[in-house]
C-alpha cells in the first residue's frame, strides 16, 4: 500500500445519508475476479439520474452512515479507482470504514455542520499526520485510531505486520487448540 | 501465556458479558483476534487468493476454513459450475473451486449435497459452535451469533489476512444489549421482532457496537428465529449480533456432522453474560407490543406495522424512497399489491421458515397476478423439505420450487425482478435495485410473504383466514 499523508484538491459532493454499498457498486459488477477496473461502474444506477454530478476529484464529501450494507470491498475499490483518495462524512458504516483503511482510501469523520461547510467550500486539504482538514480558511481537527493512522502513514502491509507476531499465534494455537470443528473432515 | 493471562484478566475484570468472554479468550495479542472459523464464498475471495499467490503465502489453517458457492449459483438444479450459463458467474465459481483445490480449503460447491448459503450451511453442518470467533467476507456473518459466537463480516483484504494468519487486527467494538420485555404476540415472528427493532433504533443505531439480544422473547425463539434476528443486526449497523447459548442451542447443535461428541456443555454453559456485566449502551423494547412488520422504503429502517399506512416522509431521503417505491403517503400497507413473492435468503430459508410458510399456503392458490418462488437455503434444507412434502404444498399452490442459493436476495444469479415490479421478500435488504434494477422490495416474515402471495397484497396474518 502507498503511504497516505496529504490529500488536497476539489471536493465532490454526495449529500445523501445511508448510502449503501449496493448503490456504490451494484451486484452485477461483483462477478469480476480482479481487484481493478471498478471505477467506471461507480454509482452505476444513480449516475443515470438527471442532475447527477459527481466528478472524479481527490475528495468525496457525503452524508452520515456512508457505506452501509454489504461488506463488498468492491465499493472502496470502485471509489478509489474512480479517483477519490479520501471520503469525508459525519459517520461511516463499520465494515466499509475498515475496508477503506485497508486499501489506503482515507475515511475522515467530521461533524455534520463541518461536512456541510466542506461541501460548500469545494476545495480542501487533508493532513493525516496533523489530523487536520483545512477548508474555507479554517482548520478542523479529526480523530482516527492511532494504529490505523500509523499504518496508513507508513503504507504498511497488514499481513506483514501480523506475521511478525507468528510466534504469538503459534503459542496461542498450541495452548488453546479446540477439539473442533475441523472443516476438512467434511470435504 | 494466553490461557493464564485470560484467566487473570477474567478474575480481575469482574462480571463479563458473552462478548467480553469470547473476546478475551481469542486475543492473541492486543487487538489481534484469533479466528476459529473462516467461511468463504465465490464473490469476495478471488482477489484474496490471488494476492496470497502473488506473495507466495499459504492458507495458514485450511482446516478452520470452509468454502461454498452461493451468491452466483443458478437455482435451476444445475449440478456443476460448467453448467452455469452466465460466463462471469461460471468463472467466479470455477475460480473458487480452483483456489480451494490449490490451497487445500474444503469446499461444498454447486452439485454437493452440502452446498448452500454460507450462513445456512455453517450452522447446519455443526461447524458454527458456541464460544467461537467466526468471520466471512459477507456482512450477514452476524447470523452465527445466534449460537453464542462472535461472528461478523469482513472485506476482501481482511479475508486475505485471515487466510494468511488466522487472525484479524481488530479494536474491540463497544457493546450494546437490547432487552425485550414481554413475549411476542400470536402471528408475530423473529423477523418482525428484528424489523421492529431496526425501525426503532435506526439503520445506524448499532454502528460500532456488538449487540447482545436478551429477554424472554429471545429465549422463546427457535434457533431459526434467533438466526433471523442476529442475521439482520448488520441492517441496524451493528458489528455483530449475539444470543447467549442455552438448551435450545445445545439441542440444535447436538448430533450435527462437525459437532463435538459429547458437547462440551460445562464450557458452553459458562459463556452467557454474567449478572452485573456492563454494556456501553442498553436498549429496552416491549416485544409484546410488536405487530407483523412490512417495510415501505429503501432501507430496512423504513418499516411499519402491517395495520398501518405508508408514513409521511420526514426528510429528503424518505421522499426519495417513496418516489422509488412508487408509493403515496397514507396508503394502507394492506392495499399494496404485489407482482412477486420471494421466500429465501440467509435470513429466512431454513426448514423452520419453510414449514411456517407452507402452513399458510397449504390447500390455497397463489393469486393469478403474483409470481412466487421458494429457494431453500441449502441442499440439505431442500432435501428435508421434500422429505416432509413441503415442496408439494408449495408447488400445488403455484410456487416455483428451486435449488439452494442466495438467489433473488441480491440477484447475482438469473433470479431477478424487473424494473417497477413489487416484491414481498423474506430477505434482508430493500435497497434500491437490490433485487433487480428498479425493483421495489418489501421485507416481511415468511408467513407474511406466504399470505401475501395468496391474496396478491399484504394481509395481517393474525386475522387472516
Amino acid at each position: 500500500m502507498e503511504p497516505v499523508r496529504v490529500i488536497e484538491g476539489q471536493v465532490s459532493v454526495l449529500d445523501r445519508s445511508d448510502v449503501d454499498t449496493d448503490q456504490i457498486i451494484p451486484k452485477q459488477f461483483l462477478k469480476r475476479v480482479e481487484r481493478t477496473g471498478f471505477g467506471e461502474f461507480v454509482f452505476h444506477d444513480w449516475s443515470k439520474e438527471p442532475g447527477w454530478d459527481l466528478p472524479s476529484n481527490p475528495i468525496l464529501a457525503a452524508g452520515r452512515n456512508f457505506g452501509c450494507g454489504s461488506s463488498r470491498e468492491h465499493a472502496p475499490w470502485a471509489l478509489e479507482d474512480y479517483g477519490f483518495r479520501a471520503i469525508v462524512a459525519p459517520s461511516f458504516a463499520d465494515i466499509f470504514f475498515n475496508n477503506c483503511t485497508k486499501i489506503g482510501l482515507l475515511p475522515v469523520v467530521l461533524s455534520e455542520a463541518d461536512v456541510k461547510e466542506l461541501m460548500a467550500a469545494g476545495h480542501a486539504r487533508i493532513d493525516l499526520e496533523e489530523q487536520e482538514v483545512s477548508f474555507a480558511g479554517r482548520q478542523v481537527a479529526f480523530e482516527i485510531d492511532p494504529e490505523i493512522a500509523r499504518r496508513l502513514l507508513e503504507g504498511l502491509d497488514d499481513i506483514g505486520v501480523t506475521l511478525q507476531q507468528s510466534d504469538a499465534i503459534e503459542r496461542y494455537e498450541a495452548q488453546r487448540e479446540r477439539s473442533g470443528p475441523v472443516t476438512n473432515t467434511l470435504a | 501465556m494466553p490461557k493464564n493471562k485470560n484467566r487473570e484478566r477474567a478474575a480481575a475484570a469482574g462480571p463479563r458479558s458473552l462478548f467480553d468472554k469470547i473476546w478475551d479468550a481469542h486475543e492473541v495479542a492486543e487487538s489481534l483476534l484469533y479466528i476459529d472459523l473462516h467461511l468463504v464464498h465465490e464473490v469476495t475471495s478471488p482477489q484474496a487468493f490471488e494476492s496470497l499467490r502473488l506473495a507466495e503465502r499459504p492458507v495458514r489453517r485450511p482446516d478452520r476454513t470452509l468454502a461454498t458457492a452461493d451468491h452466483n449459483v443458478p437455482t435451476d438444479g444445475s449440478t456443476a459450475a460448467a453448467q452455469i450459463r452466465d460466463r462471469l458467474s461460471r468463472v467466479q465459481v470455477e475460480t473458487l473451486e480452483d483456489n480451494c483445490r490449490e490451497f487445500g480449503v474444503p469446499i461444498h460447491s454447486i452439485g454437493s449435497a452440502r452446498q448452500g448459503i454460507v450462513h445456512v450451511i455453517g450452522p447446519e453442518l455443526g461447524v458454527t459452535q458456541p464460544g467461537m470467533t467466526i468471520v466471512c467476507g459477507d456482512s450477514h456473518t452476524s447470523t452465527h451469533g445466534a449460537f453464542g459466537a462472535l461472528a461478523f463480516g469482513i472485506g476482501t483484504s481482511e479475508v486475505e489476512h485471515v487466510l494468511a494468519t488466522q487472525t484479524l487486527q481488530q479494536r474491540k467494538p463497544r457493546s450494546m444489549r437490547i432487552r425485550y420485555r414481554g413475549e411476542l404476540g400470536f402471528g408475530v415472528t423473529a423477523k418482525d421482532l428484528i424489523l421492529g427493532t431496526i425501525g426503532r433504533i435506526g439503520v445506524a443505531g448499532g454502528v460500532g457496537h456488538v449487540i447482545e439480544y436478551a429477554g424472554p422473547a429471545i429465549e422463546g425463539l427457535s434457533m431459526e428465529g434467533r438466526m433471523t434476528v442476529c442475521n439482520m443486526t448488520i441492517e441496524a449497523g451493528g458489528r455483530a449480533g449475539m444470543i447467549a447459548p442455552d438448551d435450545t442451542t445445545f439441542e440444535w447443535v447436538e448430533g450435527r456432522e462437525a459437532a463435538p461428541d459429547p458437547l462440551p456443555l460445562d464450557e458452553w454453559r459458562t459463556l452467557g453474560t454474567d449478572e452485573g456485566a456492563g454494556f456501553d449502551t442498553e436498549v429496552e423494547i416491549d416485544a409484546s407490543r410488536l405487530s407483523p412488520q412490512v417495510t415501505w422504503g429503501t432501507n430496512p429502517g423504513m418499516v411499519t406495522d402491517v395495520t398501518s399506512a405508508v408514513p409521511e416522509p420526514r426528510d429528503e431521503g424518505e421522499e426519495r424512497a417513496l418516489e422509488y417505491m412508487g408509493l403515496a403517503a397514507g396508503t394502507p400497507m394492506r392495499e399494496i399489491a404485489l407482482d412477486r413473492v420471494f421466500i429465501g435468503s440467509c435470513t429466512n430459508s431454513r426448514i423452520g421458515d419453510l414449514r411456517e410458510a407452507a402452513e399458510v399456503v397449504r390447500g390455497r392458490r397463489v393469486a393469478s397476478s403474483v409470481e412466487a418462488m421458494v429457494v431453500p437455503g441449502s441442499q440439505q434444507v431442500k432435501t428435508q423439505a421434500e422429505a416432509e412434502g413441503l415442496d408439494e404444498v408449495f408447488r400445488a399452490a403455484g410456487f416455483d420450487w428451486r435449488s439452494a442459493g442466495c438467489s433473488m436476495c441480491l440477484g447475482m444469479n438469473p433470479d431477478i425482478a424487473a424494473p417497477g415490479e413489487r416484491v414481498a421478500s423474506t430477505s434482508n435488504r430493500n435497497f434500491e435495485g437490490r433485487q433487480g434494477r428498479g425493483a421495489r422490495s418489501h421485507l416481511v416474515s415468511p408467513k407474511m410473504a406466504a399470505a401475501a402471495a395468496i391474496e396478491g397484497h399484504f394481509v395481517d396474518i393474525r386475522g387472516w383466514e
